[in-house]
């Protein structure tokens, strides 16, 4: 084994760019799948309480999995580059455990709700799956473009309209996703409020793209590349295509299109970061990427896994697959 | 920020550094019970699955509900205290993870691919999908659930051990900041003190387990001492706990000769050894006032001791080996008061567990272990004691090795973040403080209802079909 690895040299000569690949891939799947999460908590708010026991069943057995892709990336970017961990972390360090309380409550305040049936109890713990389901993607919809930006108060306006424009997203997410989940009048709104919900992710990714313009000018030559300019055809793509099926209900081609949106921001966050990985720090991937030896290591141990980690979702959404029954409990 | 400063003054009180070390070992000391309970009970919920499918009995179907129900709370109280600490790394020991970073970003990633996926996956199988399975498949499932919680320790601890006995590394100074370069993996990964802190670890995890198991099922026969299901837990409880509680007490000595050639300062801490030359072994330590708790010194503590028996154990048979003490090292000592007292409420509760093993084991084996009340009120009361010694254990195994962060590499106060502000760490440390303590609050709450419900169910005779309860009156057999 130490004969395999004792050579000074990256197995690929590409491997710094594949990490950072990685990296955002794993940020991308955690927007995508916690994000319907999120967005079935914020239309958790209006539903009355057998659509809640409905909307909690759909939701129930995949959220902790999905979370788990928050800590993917965060280990994944630990390994292959961890002076930026430790960068962007102890630099935006109360926004940090901000998402740390908001994600806390989400994932205390479903499971709790169902201990006791007194309305009090039940009452705080959906305020909590609520506020935690909205402020989680605000913030970290912050973290991101603080990071990306290089910007060193997430307060600013460049963080903040991205916040916003993360809520809607995961909106329209959330909303897609309950469309394939439920049924009848439940169906029936959340798929009106996915079709507002993508109005205002495209009036607010406008929005952000005139706030980022204005107020940095490093990345204007990026905003005004034709990369940029794919990405703006391709949001409204996919958010035309959206409202389209779900108007011809067409619930898995409307979930499609939302996670089409989602993946066009992704790419999106890659090209204004490629090639830094910190620009505030002032590095670039190869500058901060780990040395060969522990890269190599983790790479082979993620050519293996990583197929397993996407098998287990296979299975676990084919198994909980089909319209969520209020008789789809804690056994 | 700057607001929030001059509002109050009193959040610049503690200094970056010891917020960020209250803050981590608070953390984790909430964390690791989480932790333990997955780790120990998840053995049991593949016994007890098992037993089900293959038997088709009705008190093991009702042993799994139970537990699955507890197990369910308890992960994801696990993974909301478990998500902070990871990125603790980050926020407030940035230096560190610079630092550590070839060395334990690898070892965390492998937790996350290895070991979470698996545990949220299956563990939704557990809670959603018995319906959906077929039986032999919902039994694997708790199997896998099993093993992703043995697999995430198995990860953590080679992180932690390699902060204890750093191996497999060369330092190289990189714009006047230390790196800590991976050189032999296999080294790193499977260093000195790896094997030990994993099997000490779990064992400490399994016994916490087993106590809570034990407590909760003498409560229930206490209650109803006819009642197959909980007799069974019971019987299962007691075995487990005497056996596993004999190997922590065999496999502690050893593992402590290790600490004594690897660790020698912690090893003085835990006997407040102070002065070089032979060292006695305190068994009983007694303080005769408020100094002798902060600052424990044999002088000053009523001792009932064995000669030379330290230098006995660290050397592994001379009485008379030289125990270096804790005034000739070069750097500062480890906070003496916690290791000492931690390692005596550590081993102390452990020779409780081995009797309390025993006691109940003889009893099973004599017969009438469902009416010896003195026993069940003992397991009773025992049944969080198993947490506080896994707790205390802890303590001495990570303040005993300050000051350093990494032994010998780098010092806890060189591994915090730069930018990190006092009145941040603080803001955050009472957030953690507060919020924690609500949840254990809110734990206890949830498994006192279970219990509760589970108390009602035996009083209207659920699933006890062969016999009508009669709580709290001994049968007469």
């Amino acid at each position: 084994m130490t004969d395999m690895f004792s050579d000074t040299a990256y197995i690929l000569d590409s491997l710094p760019e594949l990490w950072f690949g990685l990296v955002v891939f794993s940020l991308g799947v955690y927007i995508l799948l916690d994000g319907f999460d999120f967005g079935l908590g914020i239309l958790y708010a209006e539903a009355d309480e057998s659509e809640r026991v409905l909307m909690l069943a759909a939701f129930g057995p995949l959220w902790k999995a999905n979370e788990v892709w928050l800590v993917l990336f965060g280990t994944v970017l630990f390994a292959s580059f961890p002076a930026v961990y430790a960068n962007i972390l102890s630099r935006h360090y109360l926004l940090v455990f901000a998402i740390i309380f908001a994600l806390s409550l989400r994932g205390l305040g479903s499971k709790l709700r169902e201990e006791r049936d007194d309305e009090l109890w039940v009452t705080f713990w959906d305020g909590c799956f609520v506020a935690g389901s909205a402020f989680s993607p605000f913030l970290l919809g912050m973290f991101v473009a603080s990071w990306i930006l290089g910007e060193q108060s997430a307060l600013a306006a460049g963080p903040m309209v991205v916040g916003l424009t993360v809520v809607a997203l995961t909106v329209v997410l959330g909303s897609a996703f309950l469309g394939v989940k439920t049924r009848e009048t439940l169906r029936d709104r959340v798929v009106k409020r996915g079709q507002l919900a993508t109005g205002a992710y495209v009036l607010l990714f406008v929005t952000t793209a005139i706030v980022l313009f204005s107020q940095y000018p490093d990345i204007r030559a990026d905003l005004l590349s034709k990369s940029t300019a794919m990405i703006v055809l391709v949001t409204l793509f996919f958010a035309i295509a959206n409202i389209v099926t779900t108007l011809r209900e067409r619930y898995h081609g409307s979930f499609l299109a939302a996670s089409g949106l989602a993946a066009t921001l992704v790419v999106f966050i890659a090209t204004l970061l490629y090639p830094w990985i910190d620009p505030a720090a002032g590095l670039m991937i190869n500058d901060a990427i780990v040395s060969p030896l522990p890269l190599n290591i983790t790479s082979i141990f993620a050519v293996i896994f990583i197929p397993i980690i996407i098998g287990y979702f296979v299975f676990l959404y084919s198994l909980f697959s089909g319209p969520a029954t209020s008789d789809q409990h804690y056994s | 920020m700057v607001l929030i400063t001059e509002l109050w003054p009193i959040l610049t009180f503690l200094s970056p550094e010891l917020a960020s070390r209250i803050q981590f070992g608070w953390a984790i000391t909430i964390h690791i019970i989480f932790a333990s309970l997955s780790v120990g009970l998840a053995p049991f919920l593949v016994y007890f699955t098992v037993q089900e499918v293959r038997t088709g009995e009705q008190r093991y179907a009702r042993l799994r509900a139970f537990w699955t129900k507890i197990f369910a709370v308890g992960f994801i109280m696990g993974t909301v205290t478990g998500i902070p600490m990871g990125f603790m790394f980050g926020t407030n020991f940035a230096a560190f993870s610079k630092t550590a970073g070839e060395l334990i970003g690898g070892p965390l990633s492998f937790e996350a691919k290895m070991a979470f996926f698996l545990e949220a996956v299956f563990l939704g199988v557990l809670l959603f999908g018995r319906e959906r399975v077929s039986d032999r498949f919902y039994a694997f499932s708790s199997f896998m659930v099993a093993l992703g919680a043995w697999l995430s320790a198995f990860w953590i601890l080679v992180v932690n051990s390699w902060m204890q006995t750093p191996r497999g590394y060369e330092i190289v100074m990189e714009e006047g900041v230390p790196i800590a370069e991976l050189t032999d993996p296999l080294a790193a990964f499977f260093n000195p003190r790896f094997p030990w802190m994993y099997v000490h670890m779990q064992n400490a995890a399994v016994i916490s387990v087993t106590l809570l198991i034990a407590g909760i099922a003498a409560y229930f026969v206490w209650k109803n001492r006819d009642s197959d299901v909980w007799k069974t837990a019971l019987r299962v409880a007691v075995v487990v706990l005497f056996l596993t509680s004999m190997f922590q007490a065999v496999h502690g000595d050893m593992y402590g000769r290790h600490v004594a050639e690897t660790q020698p300062h912690k090893f003085a801490a835990m006997e407040a050894h102070y002065e070089t030359g032979a060292a006695d072994l305190h068994i009983v330590a007694i303080p005769m006032d408020f100094e002798a708790i902060t600052d424990p010194r044999a002088d000053n503590l009523y001792t009932i001791s064995i000669p030379h028996f330290a230098s006995f154990l660290a050397s592994g048979g001379d009485p008379n080996a030289e125990v270096i003490g804790l005034n000739d090292f070069e750097y500062d000592s480890p906070p003496v008061a916690w290791v000492f007292w931690s390692f005596r409420a550590m081993v102390g509760l452990g020779f409780w567990f081995i009797a309390l093993g025993g006691w109940g084991t003889y009893r099973l084996w004599k017969g009438g272990i469902a009416h010896d009340d003195r026993l069940l009120k003992a397991l009773m009361i025992s049944s969080p004691l198993g947490f506080v010694a896994l707790i205390t254990g802890w303590y001495v195994a990570e303040i005993g090795r300050q000051p350093w962060i990494i032994q010998g590499v780098l010092k806890t106060s060189d591994g915090v973040s730069p930018p990190l502000t006092g009145t941040e760490a603080t803001l955050t440390l009472i957030a953690f403080v507060v919020g924690y303590i609500l949840l254990i609050g809110v734990f206890l709450h949830i498994l006192r209802r279970i219990v509760n419900e589970e108390a009602q169910r035996h009083e209207v005779g659920i699933d006890e079909d062969d016999q009508i309860d009669s709580p709290g009156v001994p049968a007469d057999d």
